[in-house]
């Protein structure tokens, strides 16, 4: 137990460890030294955990010392920065220092010699009275990361999160200065020579994690290293800040073994040490956040300790992030001629690199230069496993080693996993014990490396078979619906060869919606036939579209019967309209034409939809003759404007001038009509005239749509023109309208609806041929005079007046 | 310049031992028991030592021979040396050469080489050398020499031990051989009297106790250097004081004292040499001491009941038998599982 102020603080241990020789005397008996500047730097982009920075600067651009050079991508991550001032002469892989021997994306710094640095950034000298989070920022924006090697990210370390249910609130900092690896001193030799700022590193990190007491664990090998950092709390009186001398034993420097050490918790197995209400920061990071928050300085250097028999002069060096080995050892005296293995890191944990060029990185805290008698050379000539357990015995984890090895070797690596494979640290010491020598930890990367392999493959092979599944699931589907939709087309096909066979040519009713829609595509087919133009099939299209729509619209519970009759004259003023287009339109109309047709469906879809909510109550057979009515009118005028369209585009816009006159007197009348509708008071009136607003405004849109056509022969008349065909739409809508609202309170008012529907088709037919004999007869005359074909618009308004009211008539004489 | 160098997998530091020195160790700790062994009962304990390491390391590189085995490594290694050093201190001192010989042929070819050599026999090589020979030639195995004070000077010397080693013994006479203190209490249980006044030295059979302390001081340095963990010999030694204590406070008359169990007989030799051979052997700790109390317990039983008194022998064997389920059930809780 250490004798000095520390002695009160409790000391647990950790199951296992070990005492591997020390070596530290070779490099922790001098001050630091700082390493002459680079003349060039690397900067791997990923020299951390987490999702690798990205870089902000150019080939060739100047940057300064402390200027950030690739920027952060995502939360667990951190930025990059210039650790001497240059110019960028590269972008691109070079060799970095990872196990894989891989190369990593590296940002390569030619110096200018000048090391000029950046103004220093944002600092919070009085970080008390700034906000926690600000200060998180702070250290993120300094792009500094675990010092002690693991490298993650301190800004995320920083912020412990809201506690869970079953862990207690963070209220511990936990200074790491264990070092426990054989070789490395750079925490030693900073803790000796940087105590003050170490404290102060402290001071910042409790302040923004909240903690209220701090423990500083140091092995008892570092009596030095604890006297300086207890003189500073001393001279502080910093009773919430504790060294606790910890027994030297390897690997207490583990963060969850010096958790257990200092606390006596056991950070849960895959869990981190805030669970247990604990941080934990490397000295070294402590330091860096220090200067960081207070100085303003992003992190660009840090103490590495050269080390090993294979350097002339092992020592401490402050050395800029990015700064190639090979400078450090020249720096140092160069190789001894006995040198066997370069390893960054210590003799435990850390890697063998494959060349000297390799950069320092942000987690390089050794770099271990060895000659063959002070490294392990046996390599291959392992022995049988004698099953000592001298590995379970100094396991940290208290795993079963040989066991893990055994299932590894033979590939049952589900085995490994209940052995439990991923609570393994690689930290070495049962190969380090093996009298069999045995690379165990070779074997559990080996494992671990397969089965994430596995994982990855399984990943891969899951998402694979969804696809294929989803795939197999979508065809299937599509083939279902197409032999669905075959199987009701012959059937339609074969309903409407009976219809034609039993109605010749006159309007019976209609005996099914089946026969009638198939009557209604078969128009439209002839019509197809009679007329290859493209737009021919567009309308059909449209047509088919319409039908369907109106049959999706009925509500499911009615009848198919008692809906037929409406369905099969919508369907048919819709192909006749539909025929009728395809004749007349040039192919330069074929939006107007659409845009009727569009109309059409509309038109449609909302005396569906009127139906619908009119139908509350009441038969519903009662409405569809009225439905019907309407839709036919509205074809017949969709199909009138469609001439008219056909005209306009043709002529000028003195037509619809024309047009405009005679028709703005029709729609005064037809206001007047509609007023009166509204007068009489009948429930249907209401229902009448909404229809025949809607027609109105569609009746807009289809004379937009005129206008269009009108606008690309002639600009300047295009603001005319607008306003004067829509009203003679708005005629011809609302004498549809008219119609459609006598013909709704006629129905009402009749008890024996189904009478009245043959009749209503009759018309309807009547109406739409001849509207159809109009739009054919158009064209030719509409190229002579203009007046004609407005006089003639206003004459088919009129007739479908007429029409509608002989219709209202006729109705009212069969009820 | 740059420079290139090999890579390694860590640790790169260098190992901290090695199967040779482990066996080294095993053979050092040996020493003291066989020096007083051989101070005590003469050159036969050196002869059968000689015969059984000439004919183990023969075997060995006849098998390693026949399974395309490097030699070197692994007659470095010593398993061999101290699985014939272990048969030959287990046997009756001065054993004759073919005894020696079929006994090592079991322990190394059968029990060892054949499933697999160094780390994979599941039992005690030497224990089934012991317990062939003992089932196959229970006249030779029984033979044991009576301390060389109590013996003919004529058949004390080296040649003699030779005469009868090799050719057959001409000091096969009452006189040169004595019963052990297990045998005669054997033989007193069966006879119903008493088992008080088995024992011909202090508290064993005359001579032997003072080996069997021998072999407790070499475990002791076993211990010390750790090369043998202190779970499988406590948990023997303590099992068996436990229920000897308890069997001689029911029956003095008719069962063993404790002491006689721990010093008679091989008790401590199987407790440090024996038991804790590793590759037999379970390897948890808490395994350990279960193993180390079941062989406790079951050289008990079969001294006290049992039809023969070589109680180890058996008694290991049937705990490697068991020990790899006592590892199944015996696994550790990983840190950080509460």
């Amino acid at each position: 137990m250490p004798s000095n102020a520390t002695s009160e603080t409790t000391v647990w241990s950790f199951p296992g460890g070990l005492h591997p020789p020390q070596f530290k005397d070779l490099s922790n008996t001098t001050p630091i030294v700082k390493a002459p500047l680079p003349q060039r730097v690397v900067l791997p982009l990923h020299m951390h955990i987490g999702a690798p920075a990205v870089p902000m600067v150019e080939v060739g651009d100047r940057v300064l010392r402390g200027q950030m050079i690739a920027k952060p991508e995502g939360y667990v991550s951190a930025p990059v920065h210039a650790s001497i001032s240059g110019h960028v002469v590269s972008i691109g892989p070079r060799p970095i220092p990872h196990p894989s021997g891989l190369e990593g994306e590296c940002i390569v710094i030619e110096s200018d010699g000048k090391d000029e640095a950046i103004a220093p950034s944002e600092t919070a000298e009085s970080f008390t009275e700034v906000d926690p989070s600000h200060l998180r920022n702070l250290v993120r924006q300094a792009g500094i990361v675990g010092l002690g090697g693991a490298a993650f990210p301190s800004a995320v370390k920083l912020n412990p999160g809201p506690s869970k249910n079953n862990s207690r609130p963070v209220d511990t900092l936990i200074i790491n200065g264990a070092e426990c690896e054989p070789y490395i001193t750079c925490d030693d030799r900073l803790m000796r020579e940087e105590a003050e700022e170490i404290v102060a590193g402290i001071r910042v990190i409790m302040h923004a994690t909240g903690t209220t007491r701090c423990l500083i664990g140091i092995e008892d090998n570092k009596p030095e290293a604890q006297a300086a950092v207890n003189a500073v709390l001393t001279a502080q009186k910093a009773g919430h800040i504790r060294v606790v001398s910890t027994p030297t034993i390897y690997p207490e420097g583990g963060e969850k073994q010096l958790v257990k050490v200092l606390t006596g918790k056991e950070v849960p197995a895959g869990g981190l040490p805030s669970q247990v209400g604990v941080i934990c920061q490397n000295v070294g990071t402590t330091r860096a956040i220090y200067r960081a928050v207070c100085k303003g300085e992003a992190l660009t250097s840090r103490i590495v300790t050269i080390t090993g028999r294979g350097v002339n002069s092992a020592q401490n060096l402050e050395v800029r992030i990015g700064t190639p080995i090979e400078d450090l050892i020249n720096f140092c005296g160069g190789y001894t001629v006995d040198v066997e293995r370069l390893i960054m890191g210590g003799p435990m944990m850390g890697f063998a690199l494959a060349t000297d060029e390799i950069p320092v990185v942000k987690s390089t805290n050794c770099v271990l230069v060895a000659t063959k008698g002070e490294v392990n050379t046996e390599v291959g000539d392992a022995m049988p496993c004698i099953r000592c357990g001298e590995c379970a015995t100094v396991c940290p984890v208290k795993l079963l080693p040989q066991q893990l090895y055994w299932h590894s070797k033979a590939d049952e690596f589900e085995k490994t996993q209940e052995y439990n494979l991923f609570d393994c640290i690689e930290c070495g010491c049962c190969a380090h014990v093996c009298p069999s020598h045995i690379p165990l930890v070779q074997y559990y990367r080996y494992a671990k490396s397969e089965i994430w392999e596995q994982e990855k493959d399984r990943r891969k092979a899951d998402g694979a078979r969804q696809r294929f599944e989803f795939r197999e699931d979508r065809i299937a589907r599509e083939e279902a619906e197409k032999a669905e939709r075959a199987a009701a087309k012959k059937k339609q096909l074969e309903a409407a060869k009976a219809a034609k066979a039993n109605n010749a040519g006159d309007a019976a009713p209609a005996t099914g919606a089946a026969a009638a829609l198939a009557k209604a595509k078969a128009k439209a087919a002839a019509a197809k036939t009679a007329d290859a133009n493209g737009g021919v099939n567009e309308a059909k299209a449209a047509a088919l579209a319409a039908i369907a729509k109106a049959r999706q619209g009925e509500p499911e519970d009615k009848g198919e019967a008692a809906l037929s009759p409406a369905q099969a004259a919508i369907a048919k003023a819709k192909a006749a309209a539909a025929a009728k287009a395809a004749s007349t339109d040039a192919p330069a109309e074929k939006p107007a034409n659409n845009a009727a047709l569009a109309a059409i469906a509309k038109a449609k879809a909302a005396a569906q939809a009127q139906n619908a909510d009119k139908n509350a109550g009441k038969n519903n057979e009662t409405l569809s003759p009225a439905q019907a009515a309407i839709a036919k009118a509205k074809a017949a005028a969709a199909a009138k404007a469609n001439a008219n369209a056909s005209a306009d585009a043709a002529e000028k816009p003195t037509n619809n001038a024309a047009l405009a006159a005679i028709a703005k007197a029709k729609a005064k009348a037809a206001a007047a009509q509609s007023g009166e509708n509204a007068e009489k008071g009948e429930p249907a009136a209401d229902s009448g005239k909404s229809a025949a607003l809607a027609a109105i405004a569609k009746a807009k849109a289809a004379a937009q749509a005129k206008a269009n056509t009108a606008e690309q022969a002639e600009a300047p008349a295009a603001d005319q023109t607008e306003p004067v065909l829509s009203p003679a739409q708005a005629a011809i809508a609302k004498a549809k309208a008219k119609a459609a609202g006598q013909a709704a309170s006629n129905s009402e008012s009749s008890e024996t609806t189904e009478a009245l529907s043959p009749a209503q088709a009759a018309i309807a037919k009547a109406k739409a041929k001849a509207a159809a004999a109009n739009a054919e007869t158009k064209p030719a005359e509409s190229n002579s005079e203009p007046a004609p074909d407005a006089g003639k618009s206003a004459a088919l308004a009129a007739i479908a007046k007429a029409k509608a009211a002989a219709a209202a008539k006729n109705k009212e004489d069969e009820s | 310049m740059s420079r290139r160098f090999e890579t390694a997998s860590s640790p790169h530091i260098k190992p901290k031992t090695s199967v040779t020195k482990v066996m080294g160790q095993v053979l050092l700790a040996l020493v003291p028991g066989i020096a007083i062994y051989t101070g005590l009962f003469g050159w036969g304990v050196i002869t059968n030592i000689v015969i059984a390491c000439v004919t183990g390391l023969a075997f060995e590189m006849a098998m390693l021979q026949l399974r395309s085995k490097p030699f070197k490594p692994f007659l470095k290694d010593l398993s061999a040396v101290v699985t014939a050093v272990l048969l030959a201190v287990a046997i009756p001192p001065g054993s004759p050469w073919w005894l020696i010989t079929v006994g090592m042929l079991f322990a190394i070819v059968v029990a060892k080489q054949l499933y697999g050599g160094l780390g994979y026999n599941p039992f005690n090589p030497a224990m089934i050398g012991y317990v062939v020979l003992l089932l196959c030639f229970p006249v030779e195995m029984t033979q044991w020499q009576a301390p060389l004070a109590d013996v003919a000077e004529t058949c004390r010397s080296l040649g003699h031990t030779f005469n009868t080693v090799f050719s057959a013994g001409s000091c096969n006479v009452d006189g040169y051989t004595a019963a052990t203190v297990l045998d005669a209490a054997r033989t007193a249980v069966s006879q119903e009297s008493s088992v008080l006044n088995a024992a011909s030295g202090f508290v064993a059979s005359a001579g032997y106790e003072w080996v069997a302390i021998a072999w407790a001081v070499g475990g002791l340095f076993l211990m010390w250097r750790g090369i043998i963990g202190w779970h499988i010999p406590v948990g023997m030694i303590a099992a068996l004081l436990i229920v000897a204590t308890t069997g001689w406070a029911i029956a003095p008359e008719r069962l063993l004292n404790p002491v006689t169990h721990l010093i008679g007989g091989a008790t401590l030799l199987g407790a440090f040499f024996i038991a804790t051979d590793p590759v037999s052997a379970c390897t948890t700790v808490k395994g350990r001491v279960i193993y180390g109390a079941l062989i406790g317990v079951l050289v008990y039983v079969i001294r006290s009941w049992g039809g023969y008194p070589d109680a180890v022998a058996f008694a290991v064997l049937l705990a490697n038998l068991s020990a790899p389920m006592i590892d199944y059930y015996s696994k550790p809780k990983v840190f950080g599982y509460q």
